[in-house]
């Protein structure tokens, strides 16, 4: 019993996903992990969600992955970043409790039919001949399948830091995985080290919460899932404080003991993720800097400063967190981190997460340059879903910038790698204004049902949503509205100018929806989600025709598929330092080969000569 | 790359009698019914017609040409493509481009870009395509030299300084966007519509002066650089034959670059006299020194004067990214004839500026490079033709912009105009929006 169409070896987001997802498409799948009882642990801070992350979940959730329906049954607080924004960047984020997280998503992994997860520490890959067979455990076990997910996240030789005192393991209190690394080495994958940290955690009894600054959730919270109606539970707050001059006195004093800067840690943290030294170094006129005091859940007195990671050592830790407003006689249960660990480059994938150089092995999360749980968990949606057609020798599932953040994300890491841990950003999206929270299911779902990963359930209300969408934004571009109701209603368009139609004024912040509903009764009745989507089309209907007509001409080029076994050397007029780049990112369309680096046009429209010929 | 109709002339340019304009895509009808009196409806494709070409708005004839209509997909690029063989001089190149241009969703072709819609519609072979690849690298290359040439000195600041203007807008609004629980300061609005503000009215006015009639208007920059005492005051006088300013024998006397507008020929120039270039430590002179690196850096042309009595020019006076340099060597009146013979063989300009000998060869030169320079060449008419296109289209997103619509809306003209303007100076990349963000702002929970 121990042969599966797919193995994915951990259980932290990426994971978790992607053995869900590879059982969805109907593979007969084994989730691998070291400790059962760390499945879908939330490393670092504890919320999911955010700008452009808020994004990725929704998408997973589109393909009926697990993340979006777990984090609204753990959520503790829930707020739509950007409210007082336009829709395209909004996004949800919430904070979670975090042991209910773990109990929610274990529960979720287990209810999932043709799945089952295995308490073993996996140390090594069964390759042979370029093929992956399987992976060995610590004990020298074999476990064998045609597919497999690496989600190693930082356990691959993981070494922390607290000053200069380093402990080798991949988290807090646990170990690290020396094996897997040597045998990607072998098979020929670039490794490279990157860095992340994570602040102390304090005792809440220990704060003096009544002297901070509260910050709560909406009034109105909304779910993640497109399948969730409602978030009964209660909802806590969260405070914030701020570091002062005193803070940063002792911070800078103590520069020499920190790991960060004497040296100790090689790898490249994330910019956006900085240390509280890293702020000190490079603000330094900065006399204060903001820390979000994040409550672990219901019955844990843990919190989370959000805002001070560091890797100075201990004892300055307990000196500089006591000189902060609230902090003054403040338990630390646990000191900040950093962690270094391997990662490969990203370079070596495609656009399936699979790696060209070994069949059937698939990497997702933070093994390739990624930081957070949300684009872990969507590259793990993503390379599961891979894994299981491959397992069934069914066709690839692709998509790109133009679809999703997803294929944005998976797009800039295989043709750009990655020089420090990659975030996504709703600014990295060139079709941000399409790429939206509220329309993920618009733009997924549909592709997910077809290949088999989205259930019967979610494609009923998807489509029924869908049908009900285009019904009424076709009606309210075919009811005009008249002079007398521009009057009636003080509407705000012009009299004189040629028939306006109903849909114009959906769109317009100043019309409330009792205004619409005035003009035509019927709109009363149809679903909120439904009135938004096409008051959101409405609204950003301008800007969409021009950018309608960039996705067609990217299309174009991104449907393109360049051979897989193609011999760049012999197609003439590419210079020599072309074949070599393209030979390193192995592009499998034109459309990835055109944003590749120092890759012309002219190189192009040698590669299609050279394609139509061999035809 | 989008799907407008594209032009471009397909011959070589030059003093050829014939040139070839193509035109490929959706508008080529309305093109030919716009441009021509040919019906439309009646217009035979394949068939070579004889034809007065017009202006669509002013009517006036432009020139006297043959035109050929392909429909599609039977032309090379399977989409409406129309030949234009029109008579080769600049003008009237010039005038159709910028007829072809006036009309909407057309635009010059990118490097390459025929033949890839031909790819795209099945048109091309093998051999046809690697053939093109060499052309379009020659291209390329041949305009970017072309570019990088035309784009020294005030052109090139003027782009990059937009250019800057424009990332650095982008990335405060993309702060607000992807940072909402940060401490951005809420004081940048105004900053913001400042810049937007500065940055239009600045392309609009360079849009509107054509390049050559501003220089006409305000004169070709000329400046006399060398070192000390190489006879700079003395050169002037006598290109304005007027003692204008102080002669002596001091080293270091004028100290600020001084301005002399003349009339050479009928071409206004401004010549720019410079503090004497060398190691100076004294704190004035210094200050003077770099005015003048500055003047020579902005220059259309440097005259290098050197005191050819002691010994030649020393180049490491001048920057790297001069215009143009002609070499005078000056005090022939203290040379021996071998000497002399020895600086005319290296096609330097030898003068007397004290007995106004061989000024007049300095003047014919400075007017034949006058000239030649402001007269379109080849590469600088496409170029410009590019320019004008992407600022054109820059300018426009930039007069859509406000602060009074959606954020992520105001951010989307902000980047459709760093695209614009991103094809002549190098395209904006996110990374380059979120350096800046990082950098500008402390970031990071």
């Amino acid at each position: 019993m121990n042969k599966f169409d797919v193995i994915v070896v951990g259980g932290g987001h990426a994971g978790c996903e992607a053995a869900a997802a590879a059982a969805r498409t109907g593979a007969k799948t084994a989730l691998i992990t070291h400790k059962i009882n760390t499945i879908g642990e939330m490393s670092c801070n504890p919320a999911i969600g955010g700008l452009g992350k808020g994004h990725l979940v929704r998408e997973i959730d589109a393909l009926d992955g697990l993340m979006a329906r777990v984090i609204d049954k753990a959520g503790i607080q829930f707020r739509m970043l950007n409210a007082s924004k336009g829709p395209a960047v909004q996004g949800p984020r919430a904070q979670a409790d975090r042991d209910l997280y773990k109990k929610y998503m274990l529960e979720a992994l287990q209810e999932q039919d043709n799945l089952i997860i295995i308490e073993k520490a996996v140390e090594g890959l069964i390759i042979d001949d370029k093929e992956i067979k399987g992976v060995v455990s610590a004990e020298g076990e074999k476990y064998f399948a045609k597919a497999v997910v690496l989600t190693t996240g930082t356990f691959l030789n993981g070494i922390m830091f607290t000053g200069h005192k380093t402990t080798i393991g991949g988290r807090v209190n646990d170990v690290s995985c020396k094996g897997i690394t040597s045998y990607l080495k072998d098979a020929g994958l670039s490794v490279g080290r990157l860095k992340t940290g994570t602040p102390a955690r304090l005792n809440g009894k220990t704060i003096k919460w009544d002297i901070l600054d509260e910050q709560e959730g909406d009034k109105k919270p909304i779910p993640f899932s497109f399948l969730t109606k409602e978030l009964p539970q209660p909802q806590i707050k969260c405070y914030i404080t701020h570091t002062n001059e005193t803070t940063h006195k002792i911070i800078r004093d103590n520069f020499s003991k920190c790991a960060l800067f004497s040296g100790l840690i090689t790898g490249v943290g994330p910019r956006y993720c900085p240390s509280i030294e890293d702020k000190l170094v490079k603000f330094a006129d900065k006399t204060s800097h903001q820390i979000f005091l994040e409550p672990e859940g219901y019955d844990t007195d843990v919190v989370y400063p959000n805002g001070i990671s560091t890797s100075l050592p201990a004892d300055v830790q307990d000196e500089f967190i006591h000189t902060i407003k609230g902090l003054e006689d403040v338990e630390i249960l646990r000191y900040a981190y950093a962690i270094e660990y391997d990662f490969v480059d990203p370079r070596e994938l495609n656009h399936c997460l699979a790696t060209k150089k070994v069949k059937g092995l698939y990497l997702a999360g933070q093994i390739n340059g990624t930081t957070g749980y949300e684009e872990a968990a969507a590259q793990g949606c993503l390379a599961g879903i891979n894994a299981g057609l491959y397992s069934q020798d069914k066709d690839e599932f692709y998509t790109d910038r133009s679809e999703s953040y997803i294929g944005v994300m998976v797009d800039d890491l295989i043709t750009k790698g990655v020089d420090e841990p990659y975030r996504v950003f709703t600014s990295r999206a060139e079709y941000r204004l399409s790429l939206r929270a509220d329309n993920a299911d618009m733009r997924l779902t549909e592709r997910g049902y077809k290949i088999g990963c989205v259930s019967e359930k979610r494609y009923g209300v998807f489509k029924a949503k869908k049908e009900a969408i285009e019904k009424y934004s076709q009606l309210t571009k075919d009811i005009k509205i008249s002079k007398m109701e521009i009057e009636e209603y003080n509407l705000p368009l012009k009299k004189d100018s040629p028939k306006h139609t109903l849909f114009e004024l959906m769109g317009n912040s100043d019309v409330s929806r009792e205004t619409i509903e005035k003009i035509i009764p019927e709109f009363a009745t149809i679903d909120d989600a439904v009135y938004e989507q096409i008051a959101i089309e409405s609204k950003y209907s301008g800007y969409m025709k021009r950018q309608s007509i960039d996705i067609e001409v990217f299309k174009k080029d991104e449907m393109v598929k360049i051979f897989p076994d193609i011999d760049y050397s012999k197609i003439g007029g590419l210079s020599r330092e072309v074949v070599s780049k393209l030979d390193k990112a192995r592009p499998s369309t034109i459309g990835e080969a055109s944003r590749i680096s120092g890759i012309t046009p002219a190189a192009i429209i040698a590669i299609l000569g050279y394609m139509k010929n061999a035809k | 790359m989008d799907n407008k109709t594209i032009y471009a002339l397909s011959t070589v340019y030059g003093k050829s009698g014939v040139a070839v304009i193509r035109i490929s895509g959706n508008e080529v009808k309305n093109i030919i019914s716009q441009i021509t009196y040919l019906d439309i409806k009646k217009i035979k494709p394949r068939y070579a017609y004889f034809i007065d070409l017009k202006n669509n708005v002013t009517r006036e004839t432009i020139d006297k040409c043959l035109i050929l209509y392909f429909n599609a997909p039977h032309s090379f690029t399977g989409e409406d493509v129309l030949e234009i063989q029109c008579h080769g001089s600049k003008a009237v190149l010039n005038s159709v481009f910028k007829l072809l241009s006036g009309f909407e969703n057309v635009r010059l072709a990118e490097a390459g870009e025929f033949s890839k819609r031909a790819f795209h519609n099945n048109k091309m072979d093998l051999t046809e395509a690697e053939g093109l690849a060499d052309l379009i690298d020659a291209e390329t290359s041949e305009q970017q030299k072309y570019a990088i040439k035309q784009m020294s000195g005030n052109l090139k600041n003027l782009y990059y300084s937009w250019r800057e203007s424009l990332v650095k807008i982008l990335s405060y609004l993309e702060a607000y966007i992807d940072f909402p629980d940060e401490e951005i300061p809420d004081n940048l609005s105004e900053s913001i519509l400042n810049t937007v503000f500065k940055v239009r009215e600045e392309i609009e006015k360079h849009l509107e002066g054509n390049n050559v009639n501003e220089r006409l208007k305000n004169g070709f920059r000329i400046v006399v650089a060398g070192a000390a005492n190489a006879g700079k005051s003395s050169l002037i006088n006598a290109l304005t034959k007027n003692n204008t300013m102080i002669v002596s024998d001091i080293a270091g006397t004028t100290r600020d670059a001084v301005d002399i507008s003349l009339d050479i020929k009928g071409y206004p120039v401004i010549i720019t006299d410079t503090a004497g270039i060398r190691n100076a430590d004294n704190e004035i002179e210094k200050q003077g020194i770099e005015i003048a690196l500055n003047k020579i850096k902005e220059a259309d042309a440097v005259l290098a004067l050197y005191d050819a009595s002691v010994g030649d020019f020393d180049n490491t006076l001048l920057p790297n990214d001069v215009e143009k340099v002609f070499y005078v060597a000056n005090k022939a009146d203290k040379l021996s004839e071998e000497q002399k013979e020895r600086i005319k063989q290296s096609n330097h300009i030898l003068i007397s500026a004290k007995y106004q000998n061989g000024i007049n060869i300095l003047v014919d030169e400075l007017v034949s490079f006058i000239k030649e320079k402001f007269t379109p060449s080849s590469g600088n008419l496409i170029t410009r033709q590019r320019y004008r296109e992407a600022l054109k289209d820059c300018l426009d997103n930039l007069n859509r912009f406000s602060l009074n619509k959606e954020i992520e809306l105001s951010a989307e003209d902000i980047r459709l105009a760093c695209r614009s303007l991103g094809s002549i100076t190098g395209l904006v990349k996110v990374d380059e929006i979120l350096d800046n963000i990082f950098s500008s702002f402390c970031i990071g929970k």
